[in-house]
């Protein structure tokens, strides 16, 4: 296991601080003080995402590469557009049109892209763990932007934003995650911040569908939705993994859709300012009615948005802290 | 390590010196029709905000104050790394006389960040530079259109300006 080491050091009034450390694997090996610093570094760069130009100099020169071995839409190009406006450059790598295809390592790609001058790696891969080997082979950074059924821990950053934006604080809040939780990293990564932050967590979904030592996670679990979405401030919705369905894991789309897909009348049971989040892409009319998704309490696009507020923060925060500078 | 401290501006001193360079900023500019104040975060903040409702005192306006982050535009973020808030600029700078105002003007290098920050929200008209305190040591080719005291330090010395917004009192410390 790779020593996590980091370390918060406050210089001055106490109000500077660094996210010291190398690599964002999970937010299961992440203290309380580094999600805060980069959910309050996020929040500023709002601002910047505001503006009529979009464009920062700070990371001039830094070389990224998202290196995806799974499908992605909105990870990968927020990780991009996050690094444009901080001015890095940004080179892509995915497993069709690459030498993955003709049998290049993970290992022997990275150190190929590594001795190209690449800073930091953005990975996605099928494999659980995959992004923490890299992050022994290469000295370049390394964010996870999701691995297999481990983690997604820049969803659960991007998702704890918005949260703490509508409600101010995640200390006693009750928030739910309905749906696959069982092939789910963003449940995951959900899980292991929104419980570090104080929040109580329930989650509810298909037996078939919870992950096998459920008890070890720190959750509520919940096979009947409308006990489980009682009084809740936030319901963030899974995507249901049709591609999964052969597998008989429930029985019929509509009973899914039956029995666990979040409609304006269950909402009902949920506080009256509830937030209904989804990381999508979304199958509409299945684990979540349009009329919802659409509808007042849904906060999915500012999700989106905050995705590339929280990403600029972990990429300013991570190569950031790499030079050594000394001025005053 | 012993730190010896010396006060070198108590908070009359200081009051003097930004009601003398509010009167400074109107004179130069005729005026405070066009002016708008800009502090660096975090310690050019209460600054600006008080020039801000002096200028505005004098001559019976409303000067607008904005804040501005310059982390994203630092040479020397790996030492500095901030913890600071967004900008808040509620207002367009474009054609404006900026009066860009931090505490303490040292190597330029803030400032230097700042007028990029500036340039990148619009094109002014002027900008001028006011800072309480110039001691020396520049790095840039920068200077300060209006100071509130020229103070001579060692490269060593530490200037720690204390405001009661944030502090509870109004001071310049040195500290050796």
């Amino acid at each position: 296991m790779l020593p996590l080491t980091f370390q918060l050091r406050a210089r001055g009034e106490g109000e500077t601080m660094q996210l010291d450390r190398k690599d964002i694997l999970g937010l299961q090996d992440i203290a309380p003080e580094e999600i805060r610093l980069i959910l309050d570094t996020a929040q500023s760069n709002k601002e910047i995402l505001a503006r009529p130009v979009r464009k920062v100099p700070i990371l001039r020169g830094k070389s990224i590469c998202t290196l995806f071995y799974e499908n992605s839409t909105r990870t990968r190009t927020s990780f991009e557009l996050a690094a444009k406006i901080m001015s890095a450059d940004t080179t892509s790598i995915s497993t069709a049109g690459s030498s993955i295809n003709k049998g290049e390592s993970l290992k022997d790609t990275l150190l190929t892209l590594e001795a190209m001058g690449t800073d930091l790696f953005v990975i996605r891969h099928w494999a659980a763990g995959a992004p923490q080997m890299a992050s022994e082979i290469v000295k370049s950074h390394i964010i996870n932007a999701g691995d297999g059924l481990h983690e997604h821990p820049t969803q659960g950053l991007l998702d704890m934003l918005t949260i703490r934006e509508h409600k101010g604080r995640f200390d006693g809040l009750r928030v739910l995650i309905v749906g696959d939780i069982m092939h789910s990293r963003v449940a995951r990564s959900n899980i292991w911040g929104l419980s570090k932050m104080g929040a109580e967590v329930r989650i509810c979904g298909p037996k078939t569908l919870l992950p096998a030592e459920i008890e070890k996670l720190p959750v509520t679990v919940f096979t009947d939705l409308d006990a489980a979405i009682d009084g809740v401030d936030v319901v963030n919705v899974l995507r249901i993994q049709l591609e999964r369905m052969s597998k008989g894991f429930f029985p019929s789309v509509r009973e899914y859709s039956r029995f666990f897909g979040i409609n304006k009348d269950r909402l009902r049971r949920a506080k009256s300012d509830v937030l209904v989040m989804h990381p999508g892409p979304m199958n509409r009319g299945i684990e979540i009615t349009p009329d919802v998704a659409d509808g007042e309490f849904a906060v999915i696009t500012e999700q989106v948005t905050n995705g590339v507020a929280v990403r600029m923060a972990l990429l300013y925060l991570l190569l950031g802290g790499g030079g050594n500078v000394a001025t005053a | 390590m012993t730190e010896n401290v010396t006060r070198v501006m108590d908070a009359s001193e200081i009051r003097r010196a930004l009601t003398r360079i509010a009167h400074e900023i109107i004179e130069r500019n005729k005026g405070a029709a066009d002016l708008v104040v800009i502090g660096v975060q975090s310690r050019g903040v209460p600054m600006a905000k008080r020039l801000g409702r002096l200028i505005s005192d004098i001559e019976g306006t409303s000067v607008p104050v904005g804040s501005l982050n310059v982390a994203m535009y630092r040479d020397d973020y790996a030492s500095r790394p901030a913890k600071v808030d967004a900008s808040d600029i509620p207002f367009n700078v474009t054609g404006k006389a900026v009066i860009l105002v931090d505490e303490v003007l040292f190597t330029g290098r803030t400032t230097r960040a700042a007028l990029d920050a500036i340039m990148d929200l619009g094109r002014p008209r002027v900008i001028q530079l006011a800072v309480l305190v110039d001691r020396g040591h520049r790095e840039l080719p920068v200077r300060a259109d209006y100071v509130g005291k020229n103070l001579p330090t060692a490269m060593s010395e530490k200037v720690d300006v204390h405001w009661v917004e944030t502090k509870g009192e109004d001071a310049v410390m040195i500290a050796k």
